[in-house]
């Protein structure tokens, strides 16, 4: 029998309905007199998406992890972008399926590439610093682009000076898109994005928190299909009110009647860096071991907002009404957006050393119960794959067993499923000394 | 107590059969492409050698990365768990064992009980396995096995700077156009993997006592520049390419069994070939 009550999540399908209908909209856009811009999904959408009329972005990464999902298809991809175009291997795994899906003008959600309006995109690393651009120049080159720096420092060096660093660039990207589109930024449009931005955020982040109880009400394979709608369009009002209206209370409910993601919930597990997305099989192969994944950096602060309390413990960021602001105007929704991004976004920290990584990701492990931590070590994304090994020596000194195993997040030839099954069961059955609980 | 541990590995399989803790016999030979097959041999030759028939083992373990294949063992047990049985059980003191095989090499640590504590693999590498050996070798028109004696002539160190085998066998062949002394060049590339394995083993830590174990600790060229890299001793037991299967057989005779192996791995192979 097992240990613990557990069934799927009642907004599981609308979390589906919503994905799916934002890649339809981008399709489909300039039928409606839509316009279409391309970005990162940490690109500030809040700001394109107050444009006048319809707009809808395409985010990089999101579309590149979705090819990754299809290994037949992302193999298909990158090698044209490889072979057919020219760019490394060893570049992001994203970014060749996004470039080898404009190589082949196809667009993964059917139909030919859709070329974007405009570009709106941050520079969170030197991969994206590059990837519109290239795929300006194979779209034909004429693609009006913009982009902002965001490497503005840590979470706790955000002052002022750094907030007005980003802000500044925002106004010039607002010049850019009045300018290039023919369209004004509404700011009462603006004003709501931003609310929604920090509910997407905030929500996301207190889901999250929801997953410290034992057992976890949440898996973090269940959790990726979640967390990537705000990859999507934070800014969004159904995206917002998904999290804060139905995850985040439906989660709290499970939390509240011992509802596990696992039912036989023995062991919790603190993962790192994207998974193996054709592979995700992984997740439910531990499971038959009580392995619950139920925490990490990545999966949490990747669209989540938090902050360091004054006790030093990790809690989500507060949202607008838990500080009690009213937006006011335009400057203050780009203030607030940027401070948000810059302080609430935990995930750029590890850009400034592995400090910060260890620190964070020490503190998740112990708030989440964590009895043990296994690291995908992601060749596609070196981003969030810095500090792997920094970490692996910091949960140690923990007490708690670590397991790295070697992969690529979308590029199913850098991971043998066999080889990793083989460590997760030496892992498990030796260090961990847990034997399977289901077939 | 007979038990029998079997150890099916990327080039070769590993047979000991024990009793009671005293080896009745050992033996060896290369997988080939039905690995199911050649375990199924060479049990033959090992029963053979022992004196016995298959129904006087008690406990037949698998391991190695083929492991799962021998349908006829009774469990398996994963590849560093037999490692850490078989050295702990020739060398108590061990703490860190190094086993470099034809397509892996890792590092695991172990506590004074023998259990796996943490390990690290030169994963999808050549440059750290005994394919590398294998391959330079052909570059130097060299034996494999005379590596060993032909590095241990050399008195100098050379870099070889390719991290990879493929770009390792042009840089041989490059040294050998500058007729550098064979020596020399064997003695390079015995460092070029010894330096790659000792970043695996720093990933665990090294402890002392370090145990080198697999078919490439037979060569003693590339034990040197282990050690040398390393800046510590390293032992080697006799026979080290058996520690595996020793410590799978010792799994077998403690009872250790994980998993009942799939018949249905030997069919699809039968399949395959034409056969069923």
């Amino acid at each position: 029998m097992a240990k613990y009550k557990t069934k799927g999540l009642d907004c599981w399908n609308r979390a589906k309905e919503l994905r799916a209908r934002y890649y339809e909209d981008y399709k489909e856009a300039p039928n409606r007199g839509a316009l279409r811009w391309e970005g990162g999904a940490w690109s500030f959408d809040a700001i394109p998406q107050a444009l006048e009329g319809e707009v809808h972005g395409l985010t990089e990464e999101p579309y590149g992890a979705s090819i990754g999902a299809d290994p037949a298809l992302q193999v298909r991809y990158q090698e044209a972008a490889e072979g057919k175009w020219g760019c490394a291997r060893d570049l992001c795994a994203y970014l060749r399926n996004y470039w080898g899906s404009i190589v082949l003008n196809e667009f993964a959600f059917g139909g030919e590439w859709p070329k974007a309006d405009f570009i709106f995109q941050n520079h969170i690393c030197c991969t994206h610093a590059k990837w519109l651009q290239v795929a300006d120049e194979i779209e034909g080159g004429n693609i009006p682009y913009f982009c902002f720096d965001v490497g503005a420092g840590a979470y706790d060096k955000i002052g002022e000076r750094q907030i007005n660093y980003v802000v500044e660039q925002l106004y010039d990207g607002i010049d850019f898109l009045e300018k290039v589109t023919k369209r004004k930024i509404v700011d009462e449009k603006l004003i709501q994005n931003v609310k929604n931005t920090y509910d997407s955020a905030c929500y996301w982040a207190k889901a999250c928190e929801l997953n410290q109880a034992i057992p976890a009400p949440l898996d973090e394979k269940t959790m990726f299909s979640l967390y990537v709608l705000g990859t999507l369009e934070k800014s969004h009002k159904d995206i917002a009110h998904f999290y804060k209206d139905e995850l985040y209370p439906e989660v709290k409910d499970r939390v509240a009647n011992k509802i596990a993601a696992v039912a036989d919930e023995q062991c919790r597990v603190l993962g790192d860096s994207q998974p193996p997305w054709g592979f995700l099989r992984v997740f439910r192969y531990l499971e038959k071991y009580g392995i619950v994944s139920v925490a990490s950096l990545y999966t949490f602060s990747l669209i989540g907002w938090w902050k360091i309390d004054k006790a030093g413990k990790l809690v989500p960021y507060p949202t607008l009404e838990e500080q009690g602001i009213t937006i006011k105007d335009r400057d203050h929704a780009l203030r607030l957006l940027a401070e948000g991004e810059l302080k609430g976004k935990l995930m750029w920290a590890p850009f400034y050393g592995a400090k910060y990584k260890n620190d964070i990701v020490t503190k998740i492990a112990k708030q989440w119960k964590c009895d043990a931590s296994i690291i995908h070590l992601n060749r596609g994304c070196e981003g969030t794959a810095q500090h792997q090994m920094e970490m692996k020596i910091a949960v140690q000194n923990l007490g708690l067993p670590v397991m790295t195993f070697e992969g690529n997040m979308a590029d199913e030839r850098e991971f043998d499923e066999g080889r990793t099954k083989r460590f997760i069961d030496l892992f498990v059955t030796e260090t961990l000394g847990l034997k399977k609980v289901a077939d | 107590m007979i038990s029998a541990g079997i150890d099916v590995g990327g080039k070769n399989v590993h047979i000991v059969i024990t009793k009671n803790g005293t080896i009745l016999a050992r033996v060896g030979g290369p997988t080939g492409i039905n690995k199911a097959e050649a375990a199924e041999q060479l049990y033959a030759e090992a029963l053979k050698q022992a004196g016995l028939k298959r129904e006087d083992v008690t406990q037949v373990v698998a391991t190695g990365s083929s492991g799962p294949r021998v349908t006829f063992a009774n469990g398996v047990i994963p590849d560093a768990a037999a490692d850490a049985r078989g050295v702990i059980k020739l060398i108590p003191s061990a703490r860190t064992i190094i086993d470099v095989g034809a397509e892996e090499g890792r590092a695991i640590k172990i506590s004074p009980e023998g259990k796996v504590l943490d390990f690290a693999i030169n994963e999808r590498c050549a440059a750290g396995t005994g394919t590398f050996v294998d391959t330079m070798s052909r570059a130097l028109e060299v034996p494999v096995e005379e590596m060993a004696k032909l590095s241990l002539k050399s008195t100098r160190s050379i870099p070889m700077n390719a991290q990879c085998a493929v770009f390792g066998e042009s840089e041989v062949v490059s040294l050998i156009h500058q007729k550098t002394p064979k020596p020399d060049i064997a003695r390079a590339v015995h460092d070029a993997i010894a330096g790659r394995i000792s970043s695996v083993a720093r990933i665990v830590g090294l402890e002392k006592d370090v145990v080198m174990i697999g078919g490439v600790a037979k060569n003693l060229g590339f034990v040197e520049s282990l050690k040398r890299d390393l800046g510590m001793e390293v032992k080697v037991p006799d026979d080290p390419d058996f520690v595996g299967a020793l410590g799978a057989a010792t799994a077998a005779a403690a009872g250790v069994l994980e998993e009942k192996v799939e018949a249905k791995v030997v069919e699809k192979e039968k399949i395959e070939e034409g056969k069923a």
